[in-house]
């Protein structure tokens, strides 16, 4: 770079840490040093492959809520989204296992519909957002609670449970794994790298931090704002969609209480990450280390004695707090060198 | 350097050899400015003269560097932060300081409520209300939410509220600038009640015959100098226009390359619509630099936007190089060969967050793209002749925009621009807020674009850049074309007489309302 050195006083930088970068693997590093010396099965390869798994579905619709986020939007539906493709997938896969019989054709066609059921999601959101103007948190607000009370609705207030024939071929997708790491894994990484590529290789992860960051220079620049904040929503509704297809078969059920504030889970994970809420900054990486935390407090506190498994919520809502404030922190003194 | 009237035994607020530097910036030298009970003093001074700065020092809202300021004859220092308002002078920004979902009782009474037993006196308030609008002859409900109003209300309400705390000084920033004909005619009837009831009003304002008809004295300032303060007897709006101007064309601008003859029409725009545009005709050759005049709000920006794409036009057709072009996004007319450069860098032009490469490469992100993926190689590169070819001067790569200087930001919006290889280029207020050093850069590289054969049209609301650079002048007035200016016709107080309505346009005979 033959960027010539001028421009006002340099800022004392070097040996400072920069918590936005490395902030939250230090914590994941910090909680995962907590946890071993709280109780050593932590570390052990069965809870290690438990918290991953569980993590994944959190994880997963995290990553697409870190474009939304990114792009200055936000989704408060992706929990009743999640439900509502649950139920609607189980129900069509009893329908087909009661016309065709149970095959991996079954499993298959409930996997397609999920796909079509969270892109369709989406593309409503972000159509609402977009064209018809209205604010993301109210439309996802609203259809937060359209697909809850569907969900409810089809389950007629109880459980919809899959069909026993579709149940056992559909069961390994989340139990099984392929060289020790279970399916469920191998999707949160697949999504988290093709996540990462997205944000910071293509121009639709530019198109993303510009939208966020300044909405107005976006369509200065050229860009087509609107279709690049509704692909957001589709990338978050597929997400949804793809951690729906892996938690259907843990349970082989879905109820009103699938997916009950995952939608807030979610968002923590991406701030925890460092993406900022007000948009123009994504780190996926960042969110996919969020998520990893968040579900590692929940097993420490199962695992150890010290504080009730009760407390897991208060916990959480600490880091997250504490995880706000740190970024804030450091923005403020990169605000104070701007102003000399 | 003569004030008229002397150092006026009874001014009510009166400044003595006001100075100001923002920074190491000076911006006004030295100032005498004094204002009596009942009189209507004006400001005058092209943009960036100095005369907002001078009101803000006038209320409070700013300190002064040097000099002392005496109200009711006595040196006092005034509070900032629109405390002075206490005081009974009263600043009327130019963007209405209203909260919009307030209504009109509530905002007469913003910050100093009545209240009864602790709890807000609504009825007492709302009856003070209504007879503060009615000694006003006001006709607005005290119930009104302030955004049902129109502009003109909104000011009349900004009068009420001053009214009511016992104003002694009235500012009032270009307070004509947002209304109608008729709308003035009422605000300048309420602006005679004040001073007859010994109310000091002072107002800046661009319209040379607003200030003949209204104004006492008038105040013309000219780069931050008092030039000289006359009442408005001796004055006719050529005079006062002559004393705006008065300032010779120094070799800042580089030399004009007159465009070929036979050089053919890249743009031509005729009977163009769209909100604040009425009907604009014009045609740019290929080489040429159109310079576009006017007052700010005279709807030039709004020409440009719905020429490229940024708003819809209502009618009117556009065409480039003989073929139609009208664009309903900005991608067709970048992709077109025409790209326009905001005036607003800060909200509109640059991510001041993000650092020089993504803002570089924002509007032609598709060119680096290899693959599908982001050539970041391809992006440095990109920036690395930008910088060179545009000068712009950083710490490193990975400082953010919102930290370089104003001329660097500016220079890197250049840069973004020309990126997308424009044959027509649409520079608004290229140089607006940068230092002298960096406006002669800018001007010669708009120079260098027009002889290389690119097409510019210059927006600007500095006058000697329009006349030191453009081959052929339009003037703008209220969004229709005022005035047409070719050759040795440049000069200032030709443009000033168009763009204040003083003559109307030469081959357009209509008259605008």
């Amino acid at each position: 770079m033959s960027v010539s050195a001028h421009e006002g006083a340099k800022p004392a930088r070097g040996l400072r840490i920069d918590f936005k970068t490395l902030g939250p693997l230090l914590a994941l590093i910090l909680l995962v040093i907590l946890g071993y010396l709280l109780n050593p099965l932590f570390l052990g390869e069965g809870n290690i492959t438990n918290i991953l798994t569980r993590s994944a579905f959190i994880g997963i619709i995290a990553v697409g809520a870190t474009f939304v986020i990114t792009a200055g939007g936000i989704d408060l539906s992706v929990g009743s989204m999640a439900a509502f493709i649950a139920g609607v997938m189980i129900i069509v896969m009893n329908w087909a296992v009661g016309a065709m019989g149970a095959s991996l054709w079954t499993v298959l066609f409930g996997i397609g519909c999920s796909l079509i059921l969270g892109v369709g999601a989406g593309f409503i959101n972000g159509f609402l957002t977009t064209k018809a103007k209205i604010e993301a948190f109210i439309v996802t607000l609203g259809t937060m609670g359209i697909y809850r009370s569907l969900v409810t609705y089809f389950a007629d207030g109880g459980t919809l449970s899959l069909a026993t024939g579709a149940r056992d071929i559909y069961r390994p997708v989340y139990y099984d794994s392929f060289l020790r790491i279970p399916y469920p894994v191998w999707v949160f990484i697949l999504v988290a790298i093709v996540g990462w590529v997205l944000m910071n290789r293509t121009a639709f992860g530019r198109y993303c931090m510009a939208i966020g960051s300044n909405e107005h220079v976006a369509r200065y620049s050229a860009i087509k704002v609107d279709r690049v904040k509704t692909a957001t929503y589709i990338l978050q509704g597929l997400c949804v969609s793809l951690a729906t297809i892996i938690y259907v078969p843990r349970l082989g059920s879905a109820s009103a209480a699938t997916g009950v504030l995952w939608e807030l889970e979610a968002i923590a994970a991406v701030i925890i990450g460092g993406t900022m809420l007000k948009g123009g900054f994504g780190r996926v990486g960042g969110t996919v280390i969020g998520a990893l935390i968040l579900t590692a407090i929940g097993n420490i506190l199962n695992l150890t004695e010290i504080i009730s498994n009760y407390l897991n919520g208060a916990v959480q809502g600490v880091i997250i707090v504490a995880a706000v404030y740190l970024q804030r922190g450091s923005l403020r003194t990169g605000r104070k060198k701007a102003a000399e | 350097m003569s004030n008229a009237q002397g150092i006026a035994e009874q001014a009510v607020l009166s400044a003595h050899r006001i100075s100001k530097s923002f920074g190491e910036i000076p911006v006004l030298f030295s100032i005498d400015f004094d204002i009596k009970p009942g009189e209507v003093h004006a400001i005058i001074g092209e943009n960036g003269a100095g005369k907002s700065t001078l009101i803000k020092v006038l209320s409070g809202i700013e300190q002064p560097t040097s000099g002392t300021i005496h109200f009711d004859g006595k040196a006092v220092t005034l509070p900032p932060n629109g405390e002075a308002e206490a005081m009974g002078i009263v600043l009327i920004h130019q963007e209405l300081n209203l909260a919009e979902h307030l209504t009109v009782s509530d905002s007469i009474f913003l910050g100093r409520e009545i209240k009864k037993y602790g709890f807000l006196d609504l009825a007492e308030m709302r009856r003070r209300s209504a007879e503060v609008l009615d000694t006003l002859h006001v006709h607005v409900d005290p119930d009104a939410r302030i955004n049902t109003l129109s502009v003109a209300d909104k000011q009349m309400v900004e009068i009420a509220k001053a009214i009511s705390r016992d104003a002694r000084v009235l500012i009032m920033d270009e307070p004509t600038a947002v209304l109608s004909v008729g709308e003035t005619e009422t605000l300048f009837e309420q602006i005679r009640r004040l001073t007859a009831r010994g109310v000091a009003v002072i107002f800046i304002s661009h319209k040379l015959d607003e200030i003949m008809d209204l104004a006492d004295r008038v105040t013309v300032l000219r780069d931050g100098q008092l030039i000289a303060t006359v009442s408005t007897e001796a004055l006719t709006p050529d005079s006062i226009a002559q004393m705006m101007v008065g300032r010779e064309l120094s070799n800042l601008y580089p030399p004009k390359h007159e465009p070929d003859v036979d050089a053919p029409v890249v743009l031509s725009v005729r009977g163009l619509q769209a909100p604040g545009v009425n009907e604009i005709s014009f045609d740019l050759r290929r080489g040429e630099i159109l310079g576009f005049a006017g007052l700010i709000g005279s709807g030039r920006t709004a020409v440009a936007e719905a020429v490229v794409g940024l708003t819809h036009k209502t009618a009117g057709e556009v065409s480039m190089n003989g073929k139609a072009a009208d664009f309903s996004e900005v991608a067709k007319s970048v992709a077109a060969g025409l790209a326009y450069m905001t005036k607003d860098r800060k909200g509109r032009g640059l991510l001041l967050n993000m650092g020089l490469q993504p803002n570089l490469t924002l509007l032609t992100l598709k060119k680096h793209l290899k693959g599908g993926f982001l050539d970041q190689n391809s992006e440095a590169q990109a920036l690395e002749r930008a910088v060179r070819r545009f000068d712009i001067r950083a710490r490193d790569a990975s400082v953010r925009v919102g930290q370089l200087s104003g001329g660097n930001q500016q220079k890197l919006m250049l840069g973004k621009t020309m990126e997308s290889e424009p044959d027509i280029i649409i520079m608004d207020e290229p140089t607006r807020g940068i230092d002298v050093g960096t406006k002669q850069q800018i001007y010669h590289i708009i120079a260098a674009l027009a002889a290389e054969g690119k097409s510019i049209i210059l927006i600007s609301s500095e006058m000697q850049e329009v006349i030191g650079l453009s081959h052929r002048v339009l003037v703008m007035r209220e969004g229709r074309l005022a005035g047409k200016l070719e050759g040795a016709e440049i000069v200032e107080a030709e443009i000033m007489r168009y763009a204040a309505g003083i003559k109307q346009g030469g081959d357009d005979e209509r008259i605008s309302a």
